[in-house]
């Protein structure tokens, strides 16, 4: 057989009652930072947030700290898929530039062709 | 052929995997992996009869440029549906759910797959998703291309959209639970002294295609998730009336078809990795590359898909990345093909039915990854995008490489499957009649592409009537091919000559059980000692194995053909 | 294939058994995660396409009920761990307990869901024909679940938002695509969780689960943790756009 489960890590209770007790604070801190006016960068303290809260689930409830290297794997693949995803289209959206090096606003590559008015 | 080129005929084995019970109870509700197979091996003839109907009308149509046996809208439908038909419910499912369900226990010496349960769900859904396809074809058909583009799909086709999408998105699940079950199965359930490293290359293209299939269906399937919200609640992603994106359609569609191309070839090339040595006893060159350049293929396989969009508008920048990358994704698949050829240097061959499918994929497959090259070039695909290139090179890959490997391995395998031989001699002269007919078919729509016809146009000028009329006298042969050993095949199951448990001989773990196998394949669990395609160290497949240092291993000798 | 108590005829151990399933598990939740990053794309693109309609969409959300809604969520997954813990514990009345308080926040959530909902629907806020965002900005009497100070601040943002998106009912429709995609779907999974929860529930009442074999609770809880994580991701993404104005 190829690898074996090691004894079962039992995490204690008091643990996961520290890490929802985390979590709550972590949802009051992403409440109270969205009205503090960050301009473009309040999607990104949000995100961030939202991903230590997920990054802790994982880790803790999940019990992907306590898991073979194999699990671990399966998750960054998982993660890093979904960046490919996100990035690569993006990267499609984000480096249109027309015949005249005038790069595109989103909002025009959507609605009209370049030059054209209304 | 067989070792045994004369002395008595063999008998099949008293109880087997076919006889161990009875009823049609005890096969719609079969847990066991070779039942299984063979549910699929039914329904996925049935779609390909069914896709394959689609394309005769097509070819038939196209006789004449004026294009009178089809109206226009149906002319689109028939494109439509032999596409959607053969890409989702054809060649995604056929040769893992056929194969590699019936063979990768076997292969890695377990009883059973990691999810026997899981594996019959997995063709249930895939009936049920091909009974809502069968229903929109029922209903009239679809008629937007099988890429479902937008607002066409969404908003403005007349045709019975709805019930096909729903259809492939049901479909998908069957794709994600197969690969699931094959990724965990290899990962947890090999027998003792089965290394990851001795592993028949076959298990490797599984293990590469199961990737694909977790990372990318489930993308297609909320695409068309949110395409049919689109059209049935009027949602308006894609909708450029309502500020919508159809390009944000096709970069999602294609995430995941195609990643979907390479699902399709991988376990192809897994059988070709299988035949090759066998057929020239003698080890694989490059046991490490081939199995690395699997997992490469599936891996860079996701990096390319905006190379079906080039003419979008799609930013440059992005456009001359992903033509780089779609570059960079040949070069595995060129180190296969390389090292298969260099496998047959030195070696013994024979030409048996399945090597000759397998000489069959080398050439077909090479001529249409190279023609993907040719469009993965920007400025060369300005002018033969959408063109019946593009048509003539899929269909190189897919049916001169992913075809030929199907039938190949359901040669191959057919002796372990069914316990007896097909007729090899009736077998070779199908080989040859297919090979002839797809290239009377397929190569003439190259030649169309470069001076301009148009793919998915339901006419096109005189001047290109020739070269319809040999696809279409081709596709005839082509059919021929198809359907001899459709029939031998079948027959061969019942009438067949006994085969023994491994006729040819091959090295894998499959060859040492009886023909057919037991339900549990194995009397006692294996213990593995040996390395992958070892021809100089297996006495026991009774080969005559020259003493000097390499010399080849020395071809069995035929018996009565 | 025979079964031999928990064992299932295919594997060798309990221990074979258990690894197999939790790999199953871990790459289904990673093709649950290429599901939802389908949709979290085409919220990406349109936000930052229309960003005025869809911060005006996300200022009709209730920042109570949506807040309300995590806490539940994340307490469940709190619930949930500690009925996995139970489990492997030997703790047989605790499993039943907290798996029970698990699937009580569970309805909670959908309770909350579904006032949402219907809200929604109250205030022409559903995509199809009858979508129109100025509806309660311009019906008032309508709309009588939105206090006078609230309706005086959707007046001056929707007036804002209008000046700077011509297109602005078309593209809020996107947003509450959007929503509802998005929400909708993890409803359904939800759902589906809460339909294992049940079957949980059952067995662990008929005395299943043990230090010995405790794997179904393990796995269940695997992915009951995952819709909670899309939520988490959700709930800034939906229900705190542009809030500071």
């Amino acid at each position: 057989m190829a690898e074996q489960e090691h004894t079962e890590h039992i995490v204690s209770p008091g643990t996961y009652l520290a890490i929802i007790l985390t979590l709550l604070a972590l949802t009051g801190i992403t409440v109270f930072a969205a009205f503090v006016n960050l301009g473009r960068f309040n999607i990104v303290v949000a995100l961030l947030i939202a991903t230590i809260k997920a990054t802790l689930v994982v880790l803790i409830f999940m019990h992907a700290k306590y898991a073979p290297e194999r699990t671990k794997l399966v998750i960054i693949a998982g993660i890093f898929w979904l960046a490919l995803l996100l990035f690569m289209t993006l990267s499609d959206y984000a480096s249109r530039v027309d015949y005249r090096g005038v790069r595109y606003p989103m909002t025009q590559i959507i609605l009209r062709a370049p030059g054209q008015r209304g | 052929m067989r070792t045994q080129a004369t002395g008595p005929a063999l008998q099949m084995p008293e109880k087997h995997y076919l006889n161990a019970t009875y009823g049609i109870r005890s096969w719609l509700l079969t847990t066991d992996h070779k039942r299984i197979a063979l549910l699929w091996l039914a329904a996925v003839t049935f779609f390909f009869f069914i896709g394959g109907f689609f394309a005769m009308m097509i070819r038939l149509h196209l006789l004449t440029p004026n294009g009178y046996l089809l109206t226009p809208d149906m002319y689109n439908r028939m494109f439509t549906m032999h596409g959607v038909t053969m890409v989702f419910f054809f060649l995604i499912p056929s040769i893992p759910a056929i194969l590699g369900n019936f063979l990768i226990p076997m292969m890695i010496g377990a009883k059973d797959l990691a999810f026997p349960k899981i594996n019959l769900l997995s063709w249930y859904i895939y009936i049920i998703g091909g009974l809502f396809t069968l229903w929109s074809m029922i209903n009239g058909g679809l008629d937007t291309g099988w890429t479902f583009y937008t607002p066409l799909s969404t908003v403005y086709s007349n045709s019975a959209v709805g019930p096909a999408v729903i259809g492939v998105f049901i479909n998908g699940f069957s794709s994600i639970l197969t690969g699931l079950n094959f990724l965990v199965t290899v990962h947890t359930m090999r027998a003792p002294g089965m290394t990851w490293f001795r592993l028949p290359l076959f298990v490797w293209a599984h293990y590469a295609t199961s990737i694909v299939m977790i990372l990318g269906t489930p993308v297609i399937a909320i695409t068309l998730g949110l395409a049919a919200m689109e059209r049935l609640f009027g949602l308006g992603f894609f909708n450029p009336a309502m500020g919508g994106d159809p390009i944000l359609f096709q970069h999602l569609f294609w995430f995941y078809s195609h990643p979907a191309v390479y699902i399709m070839i991988l376990p192809a090339m897994g059988v070709i990795s299988e035949l090759i040595p066998t057929f020239a006893r003698k080890r694989l060159f490059g046991y490490h590359f081939v199995a690395a350049a699997s997992l490469a293929i599936a891996v860079i396989g996701f990096l390319v898909w905006t190379h079906h969009m080039f003419l979008t508008g799609q930013s440059t920048y992005a456009a001359v990345a992903f033509s780089f990358l779609t570059f960079i994704v040949a070069i595995p698949s060129a180190i296969k093909t390389f090292n298969w050829t260099a496998t047959l240097f030195g070696g013994s061959i024979s030409f048996d039915t399945p090597m000759l499918y397998a000489f069959g994929f080398l050439g077909l497959f090479m001529i249409g990854g190279l023609t993907g090259l040719f469009l993965g070039a920007l400025g060369v695909d300005i002018n033969i995008h959408d063109t019946y290139f593009v048509v003539a090179h899929f269909h190189y890959i897919m049916v001169g490489g992913a075809v030929m490997g199907y039938l190949g391995g359901l040669h191959f395998w057919w002796p372990k499957i069914t316990g007896r031989m097909y007729p090899e001699w009736l077998a070779r002269i199908a080989a040859f009649i297919l090979f002839i007919g797809f290239n009377f078919t397929f190569f003439p729509q190259f030649i169309l592409g470069i001076m301009g016809m148009p793919r998915r146009y339901h006419m096109y000028p005189p001047e290109f009537q020739i070269y319809n009329v040999m696809s279409t006298a081709g596709a005839s042969i082509l059919a021929v091919g198809y359907l001899l050993p459709m029939v031998y095949l079948t027959w061969a199951a019942f009438y067949g000559k006994v085969a023994g448990d491994n006729p040819w001989p091959a090295t894998g773990l499959e060859w040492k059980t009886q023909s057919p196998p037991l339900t549990e394949n194995f009397d006692v669990t294996p213990v593995v000692t040996w390395e992958a395609y070892d021809f100089h160290n297996r006495p026991d497949l009774g080969l005559d194995v020259p003493s000097g240092k390499g010399s080849p291993v020395v071809a069995p000798a035929h018996g009565d053909d | 294939m025979h079964r031999t108590g928990a064992l299932f005829g295919q594997f060798k151990t309990l221990e074979q058994q258990k690894d197999t399933a939790t790999l199953g598990m871990w790459i289904f939740l990673v093709t649950e995660v290429m599901f939802f990053g389908g949709i979290m794309l085409a919220y990406t693109i349109n936000r930052h396409t229309y960003f005025h309609a869809f911060a005006m969409g996300s200022n009709t959300l209730s920042l109570g009920l949506g807040g309300f809604n995590t806490v539940v969520l994340l307490a469940s997954s709190f619930t949930m761990a500690m009925a996995v813990w139970s489990a492997q514990t030997s703790r047989k009345k605790l499993i039943t307990l907290f798996l029970s308080l698990t699937i009580l926040l569970g309805f909670v959530f959908f309770g909350v869901k579904y006032v949402e909902y219907a809200q929604k629907f109250h205030h022409h806020l559903v995509p199809g024909k009858n979508f129109d965002i100025f509806y309660c900005v311009t019906n008032p009497t309508k709309c009588e679940d939105i206090d006078a100070a609230d309706m005086a601040k959707e007046r001056e943002e929707i007036e804002v938002a209008a000046k700077a998106d011509p297109d602005l009912n078309a593209h809020a429709q996107l947003y509450y695509s959007a929503y509802f995609g998005m929400t909708g779907l993890h409803a359904l999974h939800m759902v589906i969780g809460a339909g294992l929860l049940f079957w949980l529930l059952k067995e662990s009442v008929a005395g299943r689960f043990n230090a010995e074999w405790n794997n179904p609770v393990d796995i269940v809880g695997l992915y009951w943790h995952f819709v909670d994580i899309v939520w988490i991701y959700l709930f800034p993404l939906l229900y705190l756009i542009d809030r500071h104005k």
